[in-house]
């Protein structure tokens, strides 16, 4: 018997219309097909999706943790990039 | 029993959700994969579901105080209708899949049918499950072409699970008394009408599959009479433990 793994999948479920996919977990499934079906399974079960996208992990390329602090760092300090030093009138709502 | 016709033309329906959706839950835990079991149990649960609409429903016709569980859990093995195809055994997973997609392909095709139904309860309760079995029907079927058409080993082993379970098809489109009654009165579905489609249809995913369609005018007959093969009182025995060991008992 083959005991070759099948290639790992990523999953991203949309919960509402008008919603972004966002990213729920990960699954294994030998093509698309599969790792669709096998998400409608696994991730939407309890009624969370109205749509699934799947993508094969190894397309995902990551940034290294060890780069962390010229990645990230930098930006820990400089809170006016935050639009919060702005008077809002009061006729704008959801801000 | 004043509608003694529609009663046993219910348990026969439901019956064959029941044992299957009891087989299909024997995997829970005991998939392939994590994926496929989940994929598995899921259409143990679809089915369950299904059984509890047709036995409330059958409760109410019976009126004699036995409610759905009683009558899910507590008669003897010849008092059950299940066809004999789906108390088959998980042998191996080409088995399983093997039994899920022979019988969905005339459950999904006796649903549509069933919609038509003159009785408005039955009708609703197939509106309710055709895109459950919609689902299970892609899922076995995309399973059985995969194994066929993928390594030598798995053909085999389709094809051989296959082979073996082609002797319990015929007896889908076998008609009861009960049946008979119920179609006369434009209530139940007239199963022969489904056969040759059935086939044709069966026939054409095993070529995609790339299997042969077994050729043998051999079949085995007699669930729907309440005769079994020698499986089914393994599956009662553990679907009724608890019911037989504790009387009434609840969750």
């Amino acid at each position: 018997m083959s005991t070759k793994n099948w290639p790992l999948w990523e999953i991203f479920v949309r919960s509402k219309n008008g919603l972004e996919h966002r990213h729920c977990g990960s699954l294994h499934a030998a093509d698309s097909d599969m790792a669709l079906e096998n998400a409608r399974d696994v991730y939407t079960r309890r009624n969370e999706g109205v749509s699934i996208w799947v993508v094969e992990s190894k397309h995902i390329t990551a940034s290294n943790p060890e780069n962390n602090g010229e990645l990230f760092e930098p930006a820990q300090d400089k809170v006016y990039r935050h639009p919060t030093f702005y008077d809002l009138p009061d006729e704008v709502k959801h801000m | 029993m004043k509608n003694g016709n529609l009663y046993n033309y219910i348990l026969g329906i439901a019956d064959n959700s029941l044992i299957l959706g009891q087989r299909m839950g024997e995997l829970c835990g005991h998939g392939p994969s994590l994926e496929t079991d989940i994929a598995c149990t899921n259409i143990s649960l679809d089915l369950f579901g299904q059984v509890r609409s047709y036995f409330q429903y059958a409760s109410k016709i019976a009126g004699d105080g036995r409610t759905e569980d009683d009558i899910a859990m507590l008669r003897k093995e010849r008092d059950y209708k299940n066809v004999l195809l789906v108390e088959q055994p998980n042998t191996d997973f080409a088995y399983t899949l093997g039994r899920q997609f022979l019988f969905d392909v005339y459950h999904l095709a006796f649903l549509k049918e069933l919609q038509k139904s003159t009785d408005l309860t039955l009708s609703a309760i197939a509106n309710k499950c055709v895109k459950e079995v919609s689902y299970h029907e892609r899922f076995s079927s995309d399973w059985v072409k995969r194994l066929g058409d993928a390594t030598d080993e798995s053909k085999e082993k389709m094809q051989t699970a296959i082979n073996d379970l082609w002797t319990y098809t015929d007896e889908l489109f076998h008609q009861t008394e009960a049946d008979k009654t119920m179609v006369a009165e434009g209530i139940g579905v007239d199963v022969t009408k489904l056969k040759d489609s059935y086939y044709r249809e069966v026939s054409q995913i095993l070529e995609e599959a790339t299997l042969q369609v077994p050729e043998s005018k051999y079949f085995q007959k007699g669930g729907k009479q309440g005769i079994h093969t020698e499986h089914l009182g393994y599956i009662l025995a553990e679907l009724q433990y608890i019911q037989r060991a504790y009387p009434n008992m609840e969750w």
